[in-house]
Order: C-alpha cells, then sequence, then structure tokens
C-alpha cells in the first residue's frame, strides 16, 4: 500500500486538508467567542426592568404611570418618599411588599394554597392611596381600584450610560456599566502612566547600553516578570503592596485604584519593555552614525533620533500594555477593594469590568438578567480588546512601510 | 544644559531603572519562596487540606492542576502544530496566512477571563459538560493555542530552506518532508513552546472559575467530567475567601511557593534548551 502511488498522493491532499483546517482554528475559536458571548449577553435587553414574574402596583387614583428603574430603586430604598416627587400630591409613599401581606394575615386567611391572596391584596391596595405594593404577578391584585405600573424591557441606554451597577437589587436591578467601565479604564491608565516611562526607560538600557552582560540578567528576569501568574501577583499585592499603600498614604483601607494600578504597571512592563525595545533596535545604523558624525552625544542622539524614528513601535507598545492591563482579572479582583463607583481620586476603591465577572458569575443563576449583563460586560471587553489589537497591528504596519 | 552631564543624568536614571526591575523580580519572588518554603514539605505535597483549610496539604489541587495541564495539552498541543505547519509549510505567502497571523494575534490578546465565560456558555452549557475537567482543559487548550502556534512558526522558520528543498530533491513528497526532515529539527524549539504553554495554563485561574475549578473536594476526580480542585484557584480562595483568612495564610504562602516554582522550572528548562540549541 505504501508504494502505491494513488493512494499516497490521496493521503497528501487528505493531510492537507486536515491542515488546513487546522490553520482556521484561530478564527473559528474567535468567531466562536464572539457568536456565543453576544448570544447570552444580547438577551438582558429582552428583560423586563423590574424583578421577572413580578409587578408594581398603586391604587387607581394615582396618577403615576411607569417609574424607571432608578426611580423604583430609590422608592424601595426610601430615598424618594414622597409623591410630591414623582409628580402628585404630598403623600408620603407607602411600601408594600409581599411579605407584609403575611404579618397581617394569618395563613388561614390566605387559604391552603394562597387561592385568596389576591383578594386580600386588592383589599390592601384599595385602602391606602398612596400605597406603591412590589407583588409577584401569580398573585396580582385586581378590581376598580387597583393599577399596574407599565413595565418595560431594561433599555440599552440604561446599561450603557448607566451610573450605578447594583445587579442584585430588588425590584429593579441597575444595569449601569458606566462605573465599571470607567473603573478599568481609570485603573489602566494610572498603570500605564506608571509603566511607560519605566519601560521605556529600561528598553533603552537593554536597545543601547546594556553589555552581553547585563542583558543575560535582565532578558530572563523581564520573561520571568511575564510568566508569574496572576494569581500570585494579585496575592503579592494583597498581602504586601497593600499594606504598604495604606501605611504610605495613611488610609483606611489599602485596597484602592493605586494598587491595583501598581500591580498592573508591573504585570505590563514585560510587554512594554520587549515591544519597544524591537521597535529601537529597528532604528537603521545609519541614522545613528549619521546623528553622532554630526557631534551629537549618545543621549542626544537616542532621543533626537533612535525615539523619534521608533515612535510606531513605541506607541504599539503602549496600546499593547493598556491590552494587557484592561483584561487583567485575578490581581485587580484581589487588590482594588472593588466597590462599584466611579473612582474620584487613586485612593477610591474600583471595581474592573473583569473582575466583576469573575466576582459575579458564578452567584448569577443560569439564564437570569444578571448573568446575561455579565456576558454582556464580556462582550464589551472583548471589543475593547478587539479594537486595542487592531490598532496595535495597524501602528506596527506603518512602521514597516517607512523602513521599506 | 552640559551635553555630558545630561548625558550622565539619563543614562543613570536608566540604569536605575534595570536595576529596579531586577530588584521587583527579587522582592515577589523572594518574598513568595522566603514564606512559602517554611510550609512546603512531604506533608504538604501529599495530604487534603484540613479544617477549613487551615492546615493539612494541598495535594488534591496539584493533581487538579496536573490533570488540566494534561488535558489541555493533548487538546492544544497538536492542533497547534498543525495549525503552525499549515501557515508555514502550506500556505505560501498570501492574505490567508497574514489573516490567520491576526487572528492568532487577536486571540492571544483576549483576556483569560473572556475565554472563561466562552468556556462557560459553550462547554458547560451548550454541550452539557457541566462544570468538569473536560470543559476545563478545553478553555485553557483554547488560551493556550496562540502561544503554541507561535512558538512552533518560529521553529519552522528556523529550519533553513536547504533541508526542505534537499529532501525534495530526493524526491520525497511535502509530506514526507515535513514529517522526517522539518518537524525533526524543529522539534527542540517546538518542545520549547509547548513547556511554556504548560507554565502558562498552570497558573491560569480566570478561565478555570466558571468550568471546572471546586472550592474543595474530598476526594480526587475519578473521570473527566468531574470537577476538580486546581493550585491558582486554591491560592486565590485561600487569600480572599477561607472561613479564616489569616489561619489559611501559610497555607497561601505555601500554594504559592508550589505555583511559583512550576513556573520557575517551566521557564529555566525552556530557556535552558534555548540556550543548548542557539549553541548547536
Amino acid at each position: 500500500m505504501k508504494h502505491n502511488p494513488f493512494i499516497r498522493k490521496m493521503l497528501e491532499k487528505i493531510t492537507e486538508q486536515i491542515l488546513r483546517l487546522s490553520g482556521a482554528i484561530t478564527s473559528i475559536t474567535i468567531l466562536f467567542i464572539c457568536f456565543f458571548l453576544f448570544k447570552e449577553g444580547i438577551h438582558l435587553f429582552n428583560n423586563p426592568d423590574i424583578e421577572k414574574g413580578y409587578g408594581l402596583y398603586v391604587h387607581s387614583r394615582n396618577p403615576t404611570i411607569q417609574l424607571s428603574p432608578e426611580q423604583t430603586k430609590k422608592v424601595f430604598d426610601g430615598e424618594l418618599d414622597n409623591w410630591k416627587e414623582l409628580g402628585w400630591d404630598d403623600k408620603n409613599i407607602s411600601l408594600f411588599r409581599i411579605d407584609d401581606a403575611f404579618e397581617i394575615h394569618s395563613e388561614k386567611d390566605l387559604g391552603e394554597n394562597y387561592e385568596l391572596l389576591p383578594q386580600k391584596l386588592s383589599e390592601i391596595i384599595s385602602n391606602d392611596e398612596s400605597i406603591i405594593a412590589f407583588l409577584p404577578k401569580k398573585y396580582a391584585p385586581s378590581g376598580a381600584s387597583v393599577k399596574e405600573l407599565i413595565s418595560e424591557n431594561i433599555k440599552i441606554g440604561d446599561y450603557f450610560l448607566g451610573k450605578e451597577w447594583l445587579p442584585t437589587a430588588t425590584p429593579a436591578p441597575l444595569f449601569g456599566v458606566l462605573p465599571l467601565v470607567l473603573g478599568t479604564l481609570f485603573v489602566s491608565i494610572i498603570a500605564l502612566l506608571i509603566a511607560l516611562p519605566l519601560g521605556l526607560g529600561v528598553a533603552i538600557y537593554l536597545a543601547e547600553l546594556a553589555g552581553e552582560k547585563q542583558r543575560r540578567l535582565l532578558k530572563p528576569v523581564i520573561e520571568l516578570l511575564a510568566g508569574i501568574p496572576s494569581v500570585v501577583y494579585g496575592f503579592f499585592g494583597l498581602v504586601v503592596l497593600a499594606p504598604i499603600v495604606q501605611k504610605a498614604f495613611g488610609i483606611p483601607v489599602g485596597e484602592t485604584a493605586l494598587t491595583g494600578s501598581l500591580i498592573l504597571a508591573i504585570m505590563a512592563l514585560p510587554t512594554i519593555i520587549s515591544v519597544s525595545e524591537d521597535a529601537l533596535r529597528n532604528t537603521p545604523r545609519e541614522m545613528r552614525e549619521a546623528s553622532l558624525a554630526l557631534g551629537a552625544s549618545q543621549w542626544q542622539t537616542i532621543y533626537r533620533v533612535v525615539i523619534p524614528y521608533a515612535k510606531s513601535g513605541i506607541s504599539a507598545a503602549v496600546v499593547l500594555g493598556i491590552g494587557r492591563a484592561i483584561g487583567e482579572t485575578m490581581a485587580v479582583l484581589m487588590v482594588t477593594g472593588n466597590a462599584a463607583l466611579i473612582p474620584h481620586s487613586v485612593f477610591d476603591s474600583v471595581r474592573t469590568i473583569p473582575a466583576t465577572i469573575a466576582a459575579e458569575l458564578g452567584e448569577a443563576p443560569l439564564g437570569s438578567a444578571h448573568y446575561q449583563s455579565l456576558f454582556l460586560l464580556g462582550c464589551i471587553l472583548f471589543v475593547f480588546t478587539m479594537i486595542i489589537s487592531i490598532v496595535a497591528e495597524i501602528i506596527s504596519k506603518k512602521k514597516n512601510y517607512k523602513t521599506h | 544644559m552640559n551635553k555630558k552631564l545630561s548625558q550622565q543624568i539619563a543614562f543613570s536614571i536608566f540604569r536605575i531603572f534595570g536595576i529596579l526591575v531586577v530588584l521587583i523580580l527579587m522582592s515577589i519572588l523572594g518574598f513568595i519562596i522566603y514564606n512559602g518554603i517554611q510550609v512546603v514539605n512531604w506533608e504538604f505535597l501529599s495530604t487534603y487540606p484540613e479544617e477549613g483549610m487551615t492546615s493539612g496539604g494541598i495535594f488534591p489541587a496539584i493533581v487538579g492542576t496536573f490533570y488540566l495541564i494534561i488535558g489541555s495539552m493533548l487538546f492544544a498541543f497538536p492542533l497547534g502544530v498543525m495549525s503552525a505547519i499549515y501557515t508555514n509549510e502550506y500556505a505560501g505567502n498570501g492574505w490567508v496566512v497574514n489573516f490567520i497571523r491576526m487572528m492568532t494575534n487577536n486571540l492571544a490578546s483576549i483576556p483569560s477571563i473572556v475565554f472563561g465565560l466562552f468556556g462557560m456558555s459553550l462547554f458547560v452549557t451548550q454541550l452539557k459538560f457541566g462544570d468538569s475537567i473536560l470543559a476545563g482543559s478545553l478553555t485553557l487548550g483554547l488560551l493556550a493555542l496562540p502561544l503554541i502556534i507561535r512558538t512552533t512558526e518560529e521553529a519552522l522558520k528556523a529550519v533553513p530552506d536547504t533541508y526542505r528543498t534537499g529532501s525534495l530533491a530526493l524526491g520525497a513528497t511535502k509530506l514526507q518532508t515535513i514529517k522526517r526532515v522539518v518537524l525533526p529539527s524543529a522539534l527542540p524549539n517546538i518542545l520549547t513552546g509547548l513547556i511554556l504553554s504548560i507554565g502558562r495554563v498552570s497558573g491560569e485561574t480566570a478561565p478555570i472559575l466558571f468550568t471546572v475549578a471546586a472550592y474543595f473536594l474530598p476526594q480526587l476526580p475519578s473521570s473527566i467530567f468531574d470537577q476538580a480542585m486546581a493550585l491558582p484557584y486554591h491560592l486565590y480562595v485561600l487569600a480572599t475567601s477561607g472561613t479564616d483568612i489569616e489561619a489559611a495564610r501559610p497555607m497561601a504562602y505555601g500554594t504559592a511557593f508550589v505555583l511559583i516554582v512550576i513556573v520557575l522550572i517551566m521557564n529555566l528548562t525552556a530557556s535552558f534548551l534555548r540556550r543548548k540549541l542557539e549553541k548547536q
């Protein structure tokens, strides 16, 4: 069989097809990731803006037609306690939840299978003009004096521009991703501000100044920095860095945006160093020599000739460094304190997108709005990193045009 | 300003930066190793966690990580090598190769937590593998793919073209050439990539959070459809969410130490292999 040329040719062809297929594996994977993330995430907007299966009920004399999720949250948190603020008469809002029914009525009153519950609820509502009741639709009260408030689906604008992330709040969970997006960018950008000068300095040292011996030492150090697992960085940050930050700045807790940025800066260093070192090395020898021949010192040559020439490569390093920082999960989760608030200073606790997913997905019931909102966060992260990686690609392509 | 002086200042700053980077690594490694080595002994490596994870060992986590390494590499290594063979040996130099390379780069830049989400959605839920070693291995394998593909491609590129033309001139087919000539001479470099991927996979936490990792298991997993404990997740649990975090601290140091040692061994082996090759 081995010598049959026909079979051998067939085998060659089949192998080639198999290889071609595996060549497509990365593209297929990306396609799949895209599909599955969006598939789960996009359903978020099919969910009602208050908890599934529940409704909000008021007295029919109450002119309110609808409450926004934020208003609902404020009402039930007691922050809004007068109907005047919602455009009606000066009446204190009285809150009613299903549990309250069991306090007023004994189980006997409600019947064996709670078949009398809807009727009792109707009575309660019609007796109190200023009531707002959050009840399961299963036991929906009815009658002329009861009105259900309109509930809409979760709005895209509320998701992307909402300022509050309270995915488990009842009756109305709030899925505003703004604090998470800003938190992620905030931590990453500060990390880059720390890592860029340091990384660029080391890259210049490696590319221009270091002898063989120093390079032999530094290269593996940088590789190892890249190889340390992020959970170990997180552990180090938690046990060592956070207490240092806390003491150095005299703040109550050490888990802050700054702590996260410091750890991220260390983690982004290897990327920044190796990419910008490559860029610096690509500067043609003639340009350096021309500059030196004109009487420039080595340092003048570096910052007037080599760095401007390597600008696009260095920008690629910046972009890739940000990409690394934005997607980092475990280390950030462990050291930033995870308060889902828009950060105002580096000493605030922040929560990033990846940390939110990691912390909350385990508790979100499969297929719930919360679960879907986390997948949508994954989509945002995916789009972020895709853009970053494409931008980096374009920048480094540009460099190629210049050299040829 | 004086030309010489500004140069001196700038260069000493860069030198200090270089030293700083070494110091950062030393302090992280030193801290983990110093604290960890006091905890790690044979008992720590070979027994189960006890008393709410505040004493005992980390045996099941080591076994779990070992299974995940094997599982993910069984899947990703052949696939990655084949993919690299295709792009380097078959696909020529057209837009197809450029596209594949771009996609490989893109895949490499996707955050690990996104892999976790994807693994949960596809393997755990859609394909009904549940939280299992299978689902975790596949997720980790996908994450390691770009690294394997890149290192293999570089290994293949390092094989001189004269080897290929020589073999073809002797009448060998393309497949025979790849099998008998190209792959054997690229093998050590390809193995370097494999070792680096093992180092990467063994430390990843985010992709296994929702696909395989268990907080605590009283026995070892018995099939690929079982959950498993894993070192990085175990460290995360010990550091942040145990019943008594302070009492669990020594266990956390020990776990971090074992993780670091695995990564160190993998990196050192890889660079040792590489250096040996460079000498040849």
